[in-house]
């Protein structure tokens, strides 16, 4: 009975101890570094703080172990009797408070980064729908702005698992958000229902949706590549089903991609134009 | 069914209840009133761990198997409404009931005809809530926070029901926490000063004033989204001068001291049963006292750790970010006692003892996830994951849950006069051990690779995680079906238990016989 | 042991089980089931059938009496002893208390959006980019006069804002009412003083005229919400400023309604003989609660009308 127990005393502690080096080791397990120097700060922060606790959960959980081990009535340990010890109640006041402080300056250091939305070489508006993205190009110059809507492309029948699912399973949709890469792209956040969070957690950046108020937020990405994320506050029947793809481009390449997309908008009002001016001209003729 | 006119006049206290259904309908007593609490909490256990494992169920895989995503929200709504406010707040209240009278030398709680009002009103309560599964629209699948504009403007019918409901549990807990609080302050034996009162009553004359001060916010708050969805006020919409953000801000006002008022009494369970099983005193009293009443006031000013993301000032963030980072001070405090206590005594790991001893160690986790958290640069990419709700989970299952397990089975022998079966005990306690951590240490996984909460269907590398977490889940529900076993066992064939069922347990609830007489202290006892 | 000299006061009174506290629960979720399924109704814009809370109402009022009753006599009958009145008076503190942060709840709504929330809308401060890109037309302003977004919230035509200093003030409403509710703390402190000294006449007389007091600040307070919707276009729906004035000056007005009510019960109980020196928790409780009504009101008067 007693080899029993302390055997299960020490599994738990080697189980513990083995879950937490493989959390730091395995990348698979650990947060994502992401692409952006704010995600790449915010990595660095959590496995500071994660390092931090582990450090002090072995040093709780150590003793702790070591007086469940060796203080027990069947080793015929037998109780003492102090209920107090002022050094040590002061220390572990004192010490965990500068633990804390150390932690609040980097963590301030990089909040203060991440707020600072100055220089924003353009500026995208993003409008969450129950339950799709909508992203506006905003521009002064309203022939420089355009806007299309960003939906969930899995089909139904992988999701009702009739279908083999793709590696991208729910995780793409028909038209991904483009920024240039390595240019500072402040997006306005908000919504137009109910409350959305739009998420891309390789950039590092989250901000809620919020209908009626704009949030801002900003990123600049150095490498070209496809980037998902997904909405993440509770936004009704189908929030698992609102993915964001951002597709960041080369510099180049996205200002081509952009023309087209201008010249696409204006051509598509011009003819919606000549559309109703024609259909007045009819009514009007014929009556 | 004529009306009691006839007064319980002392020279009767030594009669047991009157019989049958009535006794439980009418009862004064503070005894009963505890157990009706505890069942009822049970029961809710079940219910609530049942959606819990329809949610796990559907999270097995990838795709939708078996539910559809309207009603997955209801599942993750329900389960955690039920949990907080049906499982755990219920079950102290009824360890209150039960434990503080006794602990402080009393007769009954202070005021006991309104007792039995704040119990009776909960089963209504929840018959109203779950009632709403059944109505046009389906029940509330806003979530368990609620927030507008989805549960005002695009709530669902039965979000009135939903709202009186919640006003109902406030009142309810209102009652029997002024109750509390007049008992433990008039109450006590004479001789029993306040610094001497056991801990489980301090933790709970605090828990009982936070509940006093946010269950009315509470009230506010769903007044507000009854008046936005029913009489066209603008509190939560920006078009009339309102604001969504608002809603969270009430909320959380009353929402982060809601999970301390979920975690205060636990604390003051296990500094019963660690010395008790240590053979020594609790370390640090004093300190112990303190920290308990700092963290209190300090969960006033926190709240806004929940809304990291929803794009406050800068200054706002740091602020809030601060005072969280400082409840680790006053809890640290606390475990650091416990383990003090734990140090050179002369431990046996009985029932009680190993849930006790799990709580420090797996709250001790969810306190570290929890500074994570509190950290807001790495709160946006943690924010409504799965870390956090592998965090919650362990500050509320082996945290919360586990005390309220361990004080049923290191009290049961007080209750019921028997001893449960400690072999049994003890399988329980390491199936719930390892079912939980299989359910929950995974999630932290799954979180940090990017896995929002409050999905039905999820991407195709989540799919480990969620699936060893889904076969913990049921392990983990199975061991609780098995402790009903345990306890219908220990109550059927226990063998008699002693008035001092624990070799170190101190207190005056200990110094009555098992079971305790139905009136605990006639006439108090002195306490020097 | 109960002998002639009546109940031990050594022994603290519990109660023998009864039928108040279930009941009343059952009366309660009735009620408000009952109301839940109007107000649904009445969304959806059927007829509402008021029948269910009704009958909870009336069971609520029923065992509200009985139960209130039945103390009386105990107390009548003397097995109230120090201690158990004690904890009636913890009691009703810590009710009081938690009626304090219900209006909290209310009043934190009211700062929090006149602080941030009306001016990010009109483009101040740090979230000024708000009332920038979304609501150009939008300027902050105390009382909300004109809203965000007018075309689904209805601009209130006035607001309550008082005259500017000087003879106005006499006729202006909610000063007469601030006046009439400071008098009537003093009129029930008077007739508190009358328990004590056991002068029947004076505190039937005071008591009553609180009671007045109340039940004529309630008139001008139903004239207040009339004026509003009738001729100042002001309504629950006329944006946050209307939002925000009738929930905190209607759960206030709904607080000196049940004042007044457990006054005049207390008034009903003076008549009969009731209330002992230094023995008259009933009168007492009533009493705090209408001092607690009353700070209140100062606190809106403050807030809500002249600020
Ligand atoms: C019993 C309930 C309980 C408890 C006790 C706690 C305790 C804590 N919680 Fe938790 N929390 C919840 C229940 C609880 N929480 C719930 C239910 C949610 C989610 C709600 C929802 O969105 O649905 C939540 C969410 C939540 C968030 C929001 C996350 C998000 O949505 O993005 C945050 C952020 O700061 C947080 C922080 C903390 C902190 C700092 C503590 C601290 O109190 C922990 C302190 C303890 C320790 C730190 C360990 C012991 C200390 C030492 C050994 C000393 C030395 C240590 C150091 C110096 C590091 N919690
Ligand atoms: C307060 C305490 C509490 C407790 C004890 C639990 C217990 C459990 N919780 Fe939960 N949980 C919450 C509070 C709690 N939870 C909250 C607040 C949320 C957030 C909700 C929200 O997002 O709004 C949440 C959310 C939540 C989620 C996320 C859902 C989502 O985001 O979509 C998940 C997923 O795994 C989960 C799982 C579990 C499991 C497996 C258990 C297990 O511990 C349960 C164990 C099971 C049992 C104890 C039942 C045993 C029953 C049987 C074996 C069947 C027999 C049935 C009958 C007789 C009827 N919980
Ligand atoms: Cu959109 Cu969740
Ligand atoms: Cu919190």
């Amino acid at each position: 009975m007693n080899t029993l127990k302390s055997i299960s005393i020490k599994g738990m502690f080697v189980a513990f101890l083995v879950s937490v080096s493989s959390m730091l080791l395995a990348d698979e397990l650990n947060l994502r570094p992401g692409v952006t120097e704010i995600s790449r700060s915010v990595y660095d922060l959590h496995n500071l703080i994660l390092l931090i606790c582990v450090v002090i959960g072995v040093v709780v959980y150590g003793v702790m172990f070591i007086s469940m081990y060796f203080h027990r009535k069947s080793r015929g340990h037998e109780a003492a009797q102090f209920d107090d010890n002022h050094t040590l109640e002061i220390a572990w006041t004192v010490i965990p408070t500068l633990i804390l402080v150390g932690m609040f300056i980097p963590s301030y250091g990089v909040l203060k980064e991440i707020y600072n939305t100055d220089n924003a070489e353009m500026t995208v508006e993003v409008r969450g729908y129950q339950w799709k993205w909508q992203y506006k190009y905003v521009d002064e110059d309203y022939n420089n702005s355009f806007s299309f809507f960003s939906n969930l492309a899995t089909p139904r029948a992988q999701i009702k698992n009739r279908q083999v699912k793709t590696e991208t399973y729910l995780l793409e949709v028909d038209e991904p958000l483009r920024i240039p890469a390595n240019r500072k792209v402040k997006f306005l956040v908000t919504a137009e229902d109910v409350i959305h969070a739009w998420w891309v957690p390789d950039f590092g950046i989250k901000r809620d949706a919020v209908p009626g108020i704009i949030n801002e937020l900003w990123a600049i990405v150095p490498e070209p590549g496809t980037y998902r994320g997904q909405c993440t506050e509770l936004c009704g029947k189908d929030h698992g089903f609102m993915p964001i793809v951002v597709e960041v481009l080369p510099e180049r390449e996205f200002d081509l991609w952009y023309q087209d997309k201008v010249a696409e908008k204006i051509a598509l009002d011009q003819s919606t134009k000549t559309q109703t001016d024609t259909e007045f001209l009819t009514v009007s003729s014929g009556g | 069914m004529s009306e009691v006119v006839h007064t319980d006049h002392h020279d009767e206290h030594d009669h047991g209840p009157e019989k049958g259904l009535l006794r439980w309908l009418y009862t004064t007593n503070h005894k009963d009133i505890g157990t009706l609490y505890l069942w009822f909490s049970f029961l809710m256990l079940f219910i609530g761990g049942a959606l819990a494992l329809v949610i796990r169920t559907e999270l097995f895989q990838p795709g939708l198997q078996f539910i559809e995503p309207a009603f997955f929200n209801q599942m993750t709504t329900n389960h955690g409404l039920i949990m907080v406010f049906g499982a755990i707040m219920p079950a102290f209240v009824g360890l209150a009931n039960w434990l503080i009278p006794m602990q402080v030398g009393a007769p009954d709680m202070a005021l006991p005809r309104m007792n039995n009002l704040s119990f009776w009103i909960l089963p209504f309560a929840f018959g109203m809530m779950i009632s709403t599964f059944f109505m046009d629209g389906g029940g509330p699948n806003f979530g368990w926070t609620f927030y507008a504009p989805l549960s005002t403007t695009y709530g669902p019918p039965s979000t009135t029901y939903f709202i009186f409901a919640v006003h109902l549990m406030g009142a309810s807990s209102i009652m029997g926490s002024i109750n509390i609080i007049a008992t433990i302050l008039n109450m006590r034996a004479p001789g029993m000063t306040l610094m001497k009162m056991p801990l489980f009553v301090w933790t709970w004359l605090i828990t009982a004033f936070l509940l006093i001060a946010v269950m009315p916010v509470l009230a506010g708050a769903v007044t507000m989204m009854l008046f936005d969805i029913h009489f066209g006020t603008s509190f939560f919409n920006a078009a009339g001068g309102g604001d969504p953000v608002m809603f969270q801000h009430i909320f959380w006002f009353f929402g982060h001291p809601e999970v301390y008022i979920m975690i205060l009494p636990a604390f003051g369970i296990v500094s019963h049963i660690l010395p008790a099983f240590a053979r020594k005193p609790l370390f640090g009293y004093t300190s112990m006292v303190w920290a308990v009443a700092s963290i209190a006031v300090l969960s006033f000013v926190v709240w806004a750790h929940h809304m990291f993301t929803v794009g406050m000032p800068l200054f706002g963030q740091a602020f809030f970010m601060g005072a969280t980072m400082v409840i680790a001070i006053p809890t640290g405090v606390k475990v650091f006692n416990w383990i003090a206590t734990m140090w050179r005594g002369s431990m046996t790991f009985e029932t009680p003892m190993l849930f006790a001893v799990a709580f420090v160690i797996l709250f001790t986790m969810g306190g570290f996830s929890g500074l994570m958290l509190a950290i807001v640069p790495a709160d946006y990419q943690y924010h409504d994951t799965y870390f956090v709700v592998a965090h919650f989970h362990y500050v509320l299952v082996p945290g919360a849950l586990f005390s309220i397990i361990a004080a049923v089975y290191f009290w049961f022998p007080k209750w019921t006069g028997k001893m449960y079966n400690e072999s049994l005990g003890k399988l329980h306690f390491w199936l719930s051990f390892i079912g939980v951590n299989i359910t929950f240490f995974p999630q932290h996984f799954s979180g940090l690779a990017g896995m929002p909460r409050r999905i039905p269907d999820y991407a195709l590398q989540f799919a480990d995680f969620n699936m060893i977490s889904s076969v913990g889940a049921f392990i983990f529900g199975f061991s609780q079906l098995f402790f009903l076993y345990v306890l219908i066992n220990g109550i059927r064939s226990g063998k008699a238990a002693d008035g001092l069922s624990w070799e170190g347990a101190k207190g005056l609830e200990w110094t009555l016989p098992s079971p305790a007489p139905y009136h605990s202290f006639t006439q108090p006892p002195k306490v020097s | 042991m109960a002998s002639a000299a009546g109940p031990d006061q050594s022994v603290y009174y519990v109660p023998a089980q009864g039928w108040y506290p279930v009941w009343l629960a059952f009366g309660f979720m009735l009620l408000v089931t009952g109301f839940a399924s109007v107000l649904n109704m009445q969304k959806t814009g059927g007829s509402a059938d008021w029948t269910q809370s009704l009958i909870g109402f009336a069971i609520v009022a029923f065992v509200f009496f009985r139960w209130f009753a039945k103390v009386i006599q105990e107390n009548a009958e003397g097995y109230n002893n120090a201690q158990l009145k004690k904890s009636y008076v913890w009691g009703m503190g810590w009710f009081i208390f938690s009626e304090v942060m219900f209006f909290a709840a209310f009043f934190g709504a009211l700062f929090y959006v006149r602080m941030w929330v009306v001016p990010w809308l009109g483009g101040e401060g740090s979230k000024g980019i708000v009332g920038d890109y979304l609501y150009p037309e939008f300027e902050a302003t105390w009382p909300v006069v004109s809203n965000p977004n007018p075309e689904i919230f209805e601009n209130p035509g006035q607001s309550m804002a008082p005259p500017t200093l000087g003879s106005a003030w006499l006729t202006y409403l909610p000063f007469m009412n601030t006046v009439i509710l400071l008098s009537s703390s003093v009129t029930v402190h008077m007739a508190h003083m009358a328990i004590n000294t056991q002068e029947r006449g004076k505190l039937a007389g005071w008591l009553g005229f609180t009671v007045l007091l109340g039940i004529i600040f309630l008139g001008l307070q139903v004239f207040e919400y009339y004026e509003a919707y009738a001729h100042m276009g002001l309504t629950l729906s006329s944006g946050i400023y209307g939002s925000t004035f009738f929930i905190l000056t209607g759960f206030h007005g709904f607080h000196v309604t049940m004042g007044t009510v457990i006054l005049l019960i207390q008034f009903f109980r003076v008549l009969k003989g009731h209330f002992k020196e230094h023995d008259c928790f009933g009168f007492e409780s009533a009493s705090w609660y209408w001092h607690f009504v009353d700070v209140v009101w100062v606190g809106l008067f403050i807030f809500v009308y002249v600020l």
